[in-house]
């Protein structure tokens, strides 16, 4: 799962629909999403889905750039664009991106996350030369329209955004210190997608500009048009509207090196909370590599839902954790394993960190039982079949046909994603518990209420 | 190389005139599931809709149980009520029907709103019937052990005390507790309260359920890929032998609307904080209101799209919000309307006028002729879409089964919101949205923003705690 994704529009996190399931053995049929692709002389990738169960076409484009993509001291930059996407183009006046759409029966929406950043629209099928319109209008023709005055405007909309996602929520500025603990200043995770409030207001118009042309390219795109629509129709309008718009330059994207950290690094925030949450994360696998569907399993095993063994400990046996979360981050340079626990009032955090260690030592020492394992499974396969059930928006078909032809090379990966969750067995996940977690070192962050610094997890007393 | 150079001449030879919007063909003609039902004996009201595409269930019981149905003294009865179906059934434990929902890849969730209850399953088809022996179980045979009680209790305790953090909870709690006050069912917090959570017990969960969880005040909706016979024989077989109950009639639709005052500022103080929250609203229709339909083409209009008025102005034109928008909470008795934004602390006061300058405009002008076109287009185009999975049609048809509409709604929908006019729109607005009866609840930082808002002169400031209550 991807956890830190920026909306154009406040959004539910799709968390629980990422998270995914075993017993297939027995006579599931194969997930199948069938499609043609091509890619236009410019270099833009086009993937077809024919889906005429309902008369709706999404449009879905993938731009591989994203927060990894920024610099220090300009970070925050890749999302803020993404908002700058929807300012209008040079034939699409400001405001009318959306008017158009919704007068069409349209929605749209987009987001950004450390490796790519996404748009799409989803509307009735007899829409699909306007969205394409729209969206290639923006790809080919946006320089000229941005101004000044649009980045100003979006940047108060996004320092808004930080403000509600962030700084006004409890724990909300967790995760950018967990970041800057796990990644050294240079490696570009080290900052979060929404970027400081410094950086967002130094982005200049020549920023702006200069990100546009190196990385706003048909080449550097994908696009999935998936729905009530024929190949034939789609191909045809998608060489009408993108053809013409010139190749860019080669993306030439930076490759930091691997990150391990070399001891364990403590750290506190106090914040405005009534109680206090302790963070773990440790360094994994990327998206893909092996492994990366064994830390999911891991994740469900140790905190999916209230039958993990977390839960039942802290939050149902002792009751001195009100909740727990855990997953993988899998990303394109690296992944990461994240454990959250939440007191109950009257406990610190020594006591839920010392619940933690001794039931990963558990897992890392004995594994998990069979059955844990297959319930894992069966709950990460349904949620691959009800993702089937829906072509457009965030996590529908034409955005995972995206998803899988950038992380997977093939855009119908699915029932090959679904097979390395079917795969994962007793003895994998003790052994990535062990190598990843017990054996590792992590991050430790606490969040305490202001003025409480002595209900952290203390260093010294760690093992 | 050949590619290259016939991709070109093509591209040639159709050419794209980019200066204007593409010329649509007319849209699809809207295509409803059929829905069926099947009442049973016992009253339980069984309503199915086939949908073989994906091989995936969505079951949904819908019960008279909703927060309406609480004790005065023990708001947030109903919701935990809801809570306890899952922790201990037949002859599972609390952690075994967890586990076992997990193992079934099933999604069971419990959860009472105002209205209604509701007990819903998502789960793949192969794994229907066992996933049904489950929610019978937890429906009909709930134990509510007194330990599982106490879990709970001790839980929502400090689940309570957590919400205290969230802004955005607390402005949702404070807003309905001060336009309603604690009089009415609607006023009081679904979750209960600090003083109330201690009086959860197992005696009054029982009571509460025996009194409000019968077939004849409930009906099952079953979307997916399962046919109506077997959905017949399915449940019958587990609830078929569910008694019926006298159950008596909500407080709800009997308890008086409060008649709203003159407008009141409500300052709720988060020392800190970098936004505002903002709720401003009364007491709205109920969803029977013939006004229906220029409603939802109003509130489209006003807040309920991106493209709304509200949006368009704090988000689009001044910057000073993440979003804005509106809503009318449209239930059995008249909910609140409300218009909403978080905005940055230091514009607090500029949001406001924002704010009051649109919510009188929609009523002191009439809608112009294209934005009113493309309200009702984006709400009657994007209708077919609201089917697409068998959890949208579900969330589609449940309305019609709480609200007691006819099944056959959606197929009059479109006719009905195409004649909505300009007329219709500001006539609604006139009568549901009086700005000089506002409640406004902010939840953010005083010491910022109370000279600010005092400048307006718009009205008095109170001040209330965290649950909208009357500071001591």
């Amino acid at each position: 799962m991807t956890l830190p994704t920026l909306f154009r529009l406040a959004t539910p996190l799709l968390c629980g629909a990422s998270l995914v399931s075993g017993l297939a053995a027995q006579g599931a049929a194969p997930l199948r999403v069938p499609y043609e692709t091509f890619t236009l002389p410019n270099g833009l990738q086009v993937i077809v889905h024919e889906d005429h169960s309902v008369p709706v076409v999404s449009v879905n484009i993938w731009y591989h750039v994203g927060s990894g993509d920024e610099r220090p001291g300009r970070t925050g930059f890749a999302h803020l664009f993404e908002h700058i996407m929807f300012m209008g183009s040079q034939h699409v006046p400001t405001g009318e991106f959306d008017k158009l759409l919704e007068a069409a029966g349209g929605d749209n929406n987009g987001s950004t996350t450390e490796d790519r950043t996404n748009y799409f629209e989803d509307a009735p099928a007899n829409a699909l030369p306007l969205m394409l319109w729209l969206d290639s209008d923006r790809m080919g023709f946006l320089l000229p329209e941005i101004t000044a005055e649009k980045v100003d405007l979006q940047r108060g909309v996004v320092q808004n955004e930080r403000r509600q996602s962030y700084e006004n929520r409890p724990y909300g500025l967790a995760e950018e210190n967990i970041l800057k603990r796990l990644y050294p200043p240079s490696h570009p995770y080290s900052w979060p997608v929404i970027g400081s409030m410094t950086d967002l207001s130094a982005a200049t118009l020549e920023d702006v500009r200069n990100f546009f042309r190196n990385y706003y390219t048909p080449n550097n795109a994908t696009l999935a048009v998936a729905g009530d629509v024929t190949p034939g129709e789609a191909r045809q309008l998608a060489q009408k509207y993108f053809g013409d718009i010139p190749r860019g330059p080669e993306v030439t994207r930076p490759t930091p090196p691997a990150v391990l950290l070399t001891a364990d690094v403590y750290g506190t925030l106090e914040d405005r909370v009534q109680t206090p949450r302790v963070y773990n994360a440790w360094h994994t696998q990327k998206a893909f590599a092996p492994d990366d569907a064994g830390l999911d399993v891991l994740a469900n095993v140790l905190a999916g839902g209230r039958s993990s063994r977390l839960y039942r400990r802290l939050v149902y046996e002792l009751q001195i954790a009100s909740d727990v979360v855990a997953f993988q981050d899998g990303s394109r340079l690296d992944g990461k394993f994240e454990l959250w626990v939440t007191a109950r009032p009257g406990h610190n955090l020594g006591e839920l960190q010392r619940v933690v260690d001794e039931e990963v030592r558990k897992l890392a020492d004995a594994g998990p039982t069979l059955r844990e394992v297959q319930r894992a499974q069966n709950t990460f396969e349904a949620q691959f079949l009800s993702r089937m059930e829906r072509v457009g928006s965030f996590g529908g078909k034409a955005d995972q046909l995206n998803f899988y032809a950038y992380f997977a090379g093939t855009p119908d990966y699915f029932q090959r994603d679904l097979d390395r969750y079917l795969k994962v067995t007793p003895a994998d996940v003790q052994r990535i518990a062990r190598a990843y977690l017990a054996d590792a070192h992590r991050v430790v962050l606490s969040v305490v209420p202001q003025g409480k610094p002595e209900l952290a997890v203390q260093a010294a007393v760690q093992p | 190389m050949n590619s290259v150079v016939l991709a070109v001449l093509f591209l040639q030879g159709v050419g794209v005139d980019r200066t204007k919007a593409p010329t649509l063909l007319p849209p699809p003609a809207l295509k409803l599931p059929a829905v069926r039902t099947a009442p049973l004996p016992n009253g339980l009201e069984l309503v199915v809709v086939e949908s073989h595409k994906v091989p995936v269930v969505d079951v949904s019981l819908v019960l008279d149980a909703g927060a309406v149905r609480d004790p005065a003294d023990l708001p947030g009865l109903a919701t935990f009520t809801a809570t306890m179906l899952q922790q201990g059934a037949g002859s599972r434990s609390a952690l075994d029907i967890a586990d076992q929902a997990a193992f079934l890849g099933a999604q069971l969730s419990s959860a009472a709103g105002f209205d209604v209850a509701t007990v819903s399953l998502h789960v793949p088809t192969r794994r229907l019937t066992e996933a049904l022996d489950l929610l019978a179980d937890v429906v009909l045979r709930p134990t509510f052990p007194d330990s599982e009680i106490t879990r709970q209790r001790e839980l929502r305790r400090t689940q309570l005390l957590q919400q205290r953090d969230e802004p955005v909870q607390v402005a949702n709690v404070a807003f309905p507790a001060i336009v309603y006050g604690a009089g009415h069912p609607y006023g009081r917090p679904l979750a209960g309260n600090d003083s109330s959570v201690a009086g959860l017990s197992r005696a009054r969960v029982t009571s509460f359920y025996s009194t409000f969880y019968h077939p004849n005040a409930a009906r099952l909706l079953v979307v997916g890929d399962v046919t109506l016979d077997q959905a017949r024989r399915l449940v019958t077989a587990r609830f078929g032998g569910w008694p019926r109950g006298a159950v008596p009639a909500a407080a709800a639709a009997a308890a008086p609307a409060p008649a709203g005052a003159a407008r009141t500022f409500y300052l709720i103080d988060k020392p800190g904080a970098a936004q505002s929250v903002v709720r401003i609203g009364q007491v709205g229709p109920a969803r029977d209101t013939p006004d229906y339909f220029a409603l939802q083409v109003l509130n489209t209009i006003l807040g309920g799209a991106f493209t709304s008025r509200l949006n368009q102005n704090l988000r689009e034109t001044h910057g000073y919000t993440y979003g804005a928008g509106s809503a009318f909470a449209l239930r059995r008795a008249g909910g609140p309307f409300v218009a909403q934004a978080s905005v940055v602390t230091a514009k607090t006061d500029s949001s406001l006028i924002e704010f009051l300058k649109e919510l009188r405009r929609i009523r002191d002008e009439a809608v112009p002729t294209a934005e009113l076109a493309k309200a009702k287009q984006y709400i009657i185009l994007g209708l077919p879409g609201d089917f697409e999975t068998t959890a949208g049609a579900a969330f589609r048809f449940r309305d019609l089964l709480i609200y007691g509409l006819p099944l056959d709604y959606y197929a009059g929908y479109i006719d009905r919101i195409n004649a909505v006019t300009a007329a219709d729109v500001q006539r609604v607005a006139r009568r549901y949205i009086d700005p000089d009866r506002f409640d406004i609840v902010i939840v953010g930082d005083r010491s910022q923003i109370e000279a600010g808002i005092k400048a307006l002169n718009e009205g008095p400031i109170l001040y209330r705690d965290l649950w909208g209550q009357v500071l001591p």
